[in-house]
């Protein structure tokens, strides 16, 4: 650096010494674990897709229009007119579903190496707050383009709060504005998905991040290094975050953004999963579609709400089983009774439990896209046979396992032989 | 480990949608070639363009296909005064619902809701049909409303011409659902190229950093 350049930010630190001190706290003197494997990319994958989000919907703002007549037309002048638009919304629409991948894995991650587990329950928690804020922040953003599947898609997800008991028409009218999904839906979606909830999802990143790094970092082998330190008070098995980590993680987002751009530049529609085929025809509420499918990341928790039947004619129930089914994720800090983090020393009945858990998510997720019918019907009439699709009964079964994941959690994990953890991390 | 990210990854990749219904005949479109391009742009405003609108594309746009605006002018444009207008249609919606029943739709993405798949089959497979208003009817589309404008060319042109015909439209058709596909795909070479390079350099560098690392 110049001594001009010196002399500048001499200045700069004799009047604001918090800059070097958070940089300090945060990057260079932040010591964590050596021994991070390839799922402690996502988390920094997760905030490299939360600023290309944020960058890329700015930019398309500027020439979108939240208005039911013009909305439509607008994404087409977008991805025609305007200079550059065509990449600016495949980046967001592909940046929207890359999102869920990046935050499913690095959930994934946290279930693998019991990173949700004491000290460390209010960074769990404010990432199951970011993941219902994500939901919902694309849940909003998916109406904006004003096609077949956006409109219907938001009907049928405003209708579920319709059937709450006393509360529920109203409720869904308050969400829409209006009677149907209309015009003043379109508003007031595209004033939360703007701003409303992208305030949210910065606070409480902010949040994790902070709590994070009052507690330290859990890593592959569950080991607390802050419990090994050496005469200056620093962790043996960490280094600093910055450089070690910040070289890493480069290396991490560069292979993200080659992958990202083999999907945006060749494949942005990726086969009709991250831009529905239904939704380049403008929306029309007198015509509904003969199959309304959510995008992929949310199909697992349709399927939840498909598989459980109506109770006296109440699709209640089945709402509620999809809530309860995101809501459990908050429990889950208190149900795992381990002595161990890690799956490397963990015993046979939570790795079984975990394979059930993911092979039952992603069954339901694939049903989820899938009209009931795509395996066919049983053959046969018996009394407890309310539906004879046979998907049905498979995700009703998956329905089963993803809850007994949790609530048999305390019992199975206590009862687990688990293998005894070693005093320092392993490479 | 590894093979649950890979099932993580793939499972949405994998799931290819099949509608049932008439089979669909592949579509062998060629979006390089601008001879069947500048064809189906021809049979486009020719046949399509009285009925259906493409009311978000710019007749200047058209350029890509090796024409030139003059070319476009005289060749191209029946209902327009300017190169820069979009391809909008005279008749009305209010016309198209009280003489077909349902508005004709706008065709300007088309091909991105249908799938070139489908719309070559489709205007392949009109029959004759006494039964409904039009006297036409369609496999892919059972009580189409839409009556088989391109009969004539069908009859003159014999089943093997005629299946060139359309190859060009739909071919038009996917190119007019997405104008900037042919530029997406070079830019995106370019970037992966640009990535790749700055891959080698921040290989390089944390291996610099992490050697005594243990």
């Amino acid at each position: 650096m110049s001594s001009r350049l010196m002399a500048l930010w001499e200045w700069f630190d004799a009047r604001m010494p918090s800059v070097a001190e958070e940089w300090r706290k945060h990057a260079a003197e932040y010591y964590a674990p050596k021994n991070f494997n390839f799922w402690y990319y996502f988390g920094v994958l997760s905030m490299l897709v939360l600023v290309i989000q944020i960058v890329s919907g700015i930019f398309l703002t500027m020439n979108y229009k939240p208005d039911a007549a013009l909305a439509f037309g607008s994404v087409e002048y977008i991805m025609r007119d305007v200079p550059g638009g065509w990449i600016l919304r495949y980046i967001h629409s592909t940046g929207g579903s890359a999102f869920f991948v990046v935050v499913y894995l690095h959930m994934f991650r946290a279930l693998l190496y019991g990173s949700y587990k004491e000290p460390r329950e209010l960074i769990w928690i404010f990432g199951v707050l970011i993941y219902l804020a994500l939901m919902a922040e694309a849940f909003l953003g998916y109406l904006l383009p004003w096609g077949q599947m956006s409109y219907w898609g938001a009907q049928v997800i405003v209708n579920l709060f319709a059937v709450v008991p006393y509360i529920g028409p109203d409720l869904a009218l308050w969400i829409r504005g209006d009677f149907v999904v209309s015009d003043a839906t379109l508003n007031r979606f595209f004033a939360l998905h703007v701003i409303a909830l992208p305030l949210v999802l910065l606070g409480l990143v902010v949040a994790h991040i902070l709590a994070l790094h009052d507690v330290g970092s859990n890593n592959p082998d569950g080991i607390e290094i802050k419990k090994n330190k050496d005469a200056r008070g620093r962790p043996v098995d960490g280094i600093p975050f910055h450089p070690y980590y910040t070289v890493k993680d480069t290396v991490g987002a560069v292979v993200f953004l080659a992958i990202f751009c083999v999907v945006m530049f060749f494949m942005p529609e990726m086969g009709g999963y991250f831009l529905e085929h239904n939704n380049f025809i403008p929306a029309d509420p007198l015509k509904t579609p003969e199959h309304i499918a959510p995008l992929w990341y949310f199909t697992p928790y349709y399927s939840i709400l498909r598989a459980v039947p109506p109770v006296f004619t109440s699709q209640f129930p089945g709402v509620l089983a999809m809530g309860v089914a995101v809501m459990i994720l908050f429990l889950l800090p208190w149900l795992d009774r381990s002595p161990v983090k890690s799956i490397r020393y963990r015993g046979v009945y939570y790795k079984s439990a975990l394979v059930a858990f993911v092979v039952a998510f992603l069954v339901l997720g694939y049903l989820g896209v899938k009209p009931t019918t795509v395996w066919g019907q049983f053959g046969f009439d018996a009394f407890f046979l309310d539906t004879k699709d046979r998907a049905t009964w498979v995700a009703r079964l998956c329905t089963l396992l993803y809850f007994a994941f949790f609530i048999l959690m305390p019992w199975y994990t206590a009862k687990d032989k688990v293998r005894p953890v070693p005093d320092r991390v392993t490479m | 480990m590894k093979t649950l990210l890979v099932a993580l990854l793939w499972a949405p990749a994998t799931l290819l949608a099949a509608e049932a219904g008439h089979p669909l005949d592949r579509a062998p479109i060629e979006p390089r070639d601008l001879v069947s391009l500048q064809s189906g742009a021809r049979i486009f405003v020719n046949y399509c363009l009285n009925c259906h609108g493409a009311q978000y594309m710019r007749y200047n746009r058209l350029k890509d296909l090796g024409v030139t605006e003059g070319q476009i002018r005289d060749h191209l444009m029946f209902t327009a005064d300017k190169v820069g207008e979009t391809m909008k249609v005279a008749m009305s919606v209010k016309d198209g619902k009280a003489w077909f029943g349902v508005p004709p739709p706008d065709l300007s993405v088309i091909a991105r809701s249908r799938g070139a798949d489908w719309l070559y089959t489709y205007l392949r497979t009109f029959y004759r049909d006494d039964r409904t208003p039009s006297g036409w009817n369609n496999k892919v589309f059972p009580s189409v409303a839409m009556p088989h404008v391109l009969w004539k060319l069908q009859a003159e042109q014999g089943a093997v011409q005629y299946d060139r015909t359309v190859r060009d439209l739909v071919n038009f058709l996917v190119y007019l659902g997405e104008p900037a596909a042919q530029s997406r795909k070079s830019i995106g070479i370019v970037v992966l190229f640009v990535l790749g390079v700055v891959f080698v350099f921040a290989y390089a560098m944390k291996k610099a950093f992490w050697k005594d690392i243990r």
